[in-house]
């Protein structure tokens, strides 16, 4: 049992990096990469947001969306109702929710983490690496112990990738890059050559 | 703006102020679903579709909705669109919905929509914010459709389906190159393709944080 749950944390971290492996987070990945600081502070957050969410989700999943799912109630009519063409609406739901909630508790009882992760928190709404991860939850059939694990190790392999750029781009801003690459150019150059190296990681099996 | 011609608003984001290669909008969608060239379409029609339809109704209420809840109605009208794709797409392509996998649920998060829906279609009539909408699609698409169409003719030597350069496997003289079929010849490609486009239009090169200052001894060097 440990060793399943082992085993799919491994891979989300490395075999199927969010960032590297499936391009999610892309827009604030290389926006917001230029400093180690702003992006272990922004790495922090998705965790948190992705370990919330992803089980919220699989929650809803299975005891509102899902076919039969509503059988609970006891109302015959709902017996077999299937309204998992809701499901894009509920996730983005919960995510901005939890997020708003998060960003709130954390300024009533811990304001110092609250300052230290600042516009970052609201930000994550749109990060598609939240709703990837949510999505990807749902096409695998992942149980709720699972999406647990899994929607942890999405966030730290998510964080590992955005402060190894950021690291390289820190060093970087001393080299002579040519006119027309500065900037945005190489930064997607530098991004295609880390994820050819997480490709090493694919054959990894626990 | 509200003099600024729609012609304009329409062609402008596609070289000279491009979501992607400018804005850094809409990244992540550009880069996974552009194996094939089929793949690639789908996802062209249905962006154009959702941001052109999105921005013409958040500009239609723009002046009813209170702005502090904003985000949550740009995201229920975006994320009821984006609901209509997927169910059209399964029920009528069920199998480029399948390869299409999460990534057409991820058109809700794709930045584009709500940055412009944000920075455009809150303050136009709604006109000129549908032209808006689809001049910026049309700019994702064009990234879209050369990544794409290079990444099929170089991995696997067709386009579309149809054979363009004979394979070596079938007899032929073409050997496939599969890091183009890999995640990182995306990277590679938009790379490539923001060098072009900045070579072509110096104006939006970036300025280098530091400069490289010359030797000033040559002895230094060594």
């Amino acid at each position: 049992m440990f060793e399943h749950y082992l085993s799919l944390f491994i891979r989300a971290v490395f075999v199927e990096n969010m960032a590297l492996a499936f391009f999610l987070g892309m827009c604030t990945f290389l926006a917001i990469s230029k400093k180690v600081q702003t992006a272990l502070g922004l790495g922090v957050a998705v965790v948190v947001v992705l370990t919330i969410t992803v089980p919220v989700n699989n929650l809803i999943l299975h005891h509102l969306l899902d076919e039969g799912a509503l059988a609970w109630t006891g109302i015959p009519a709902l017996q077999s109702l299937d309204m998992r063409f809701l499901g894009l609406l509920c996730y983005i739901g919960v995510i901005a929710a939890i997020v708003q909630i998060l960003e709130m508790t954390l300024d009533r009882y811990v304001p110092a983490l609250y300052n230290a992760l600042g516009i970052f928190l609201p930000l994550i709404t749109v990060n598609c690496a939240i709703l990837g991860a949510s999505l990807f939850m749902v096409e695998r059939h992942y149980s709720l112990g699972e999406s647990v694990v899994f929607g942890f190790g999405a966030g730290v392999g998510w964080a590992l990738a955005i402060v190894l750029l950021a690291a390289i781009r820190e060093k970087l801003k001393y080299s002579d890059v040519p006119a027309g690459l500065q900037g945005l150019g190489i930064t997607f150059i530098i991004v295609g050559l880390m994820s050819l190296g997480f490709m090493s990681f694919a054959g990894v099996q626990l | 703006m509200a003099a600024a011609k729609a012609t304009e608003v329409l062609f402008q984001p596609i070289f000279n102020n491009n979501p992607i290669a400018l804005q850094i909008l809409g990244i992540c969608s550009a880069l996974a679903i552009t194996t094939t060239l089929q793949t690639t379409i789908t996802m062209c029609l249905a962006v154009i579709f959702v941001l052109t339809c999105s921005n013409f109704f958040v500009s239609l209420i723009r002046t009813h909705i209170p702005t502090n809840v904003r985000i949550i109605v740009q995201m229920t009208i975006i994320t009821s669109l984006v609901i209509l794709v997927d169910q059209v797409l399964q029920a009528y392509a069920y199998e480029i919905s399948r390869q299409l996998s999460v990534f057409v649920g991820l058109i809700i998060t794709n930045c584009i929509i709500l940055g412009r829906a944000e920075a455009f279609a809150m303050n136009n009539s709604p006109g000129m914010a549908a032209a808006d909408g689809f001049g910026n699609a049309l700019g994702y698409s064009v990234v879209l459709l050369f990544v794409g169409a290079s990444r099929e003719l170089l991995g696997s030597g067709t386009l579309a389906g149809a054979e363009i350069l004979h394979p070596v496997a079938e007899g032929g003289w073409y050997a496939p190159n599969g890091l183009m079929l890999l995640p990182p010849a995306a990277f590679f490609l938009i790379g490539a393709f923001i060098w072009l486009l900045r070579a072509w239009k110096p104006d939006q090169v970036e300025e280098p944080q530091f400069r490289i200052a010359p030797n000033s001894r040559s002895v230094e060097a060594f």
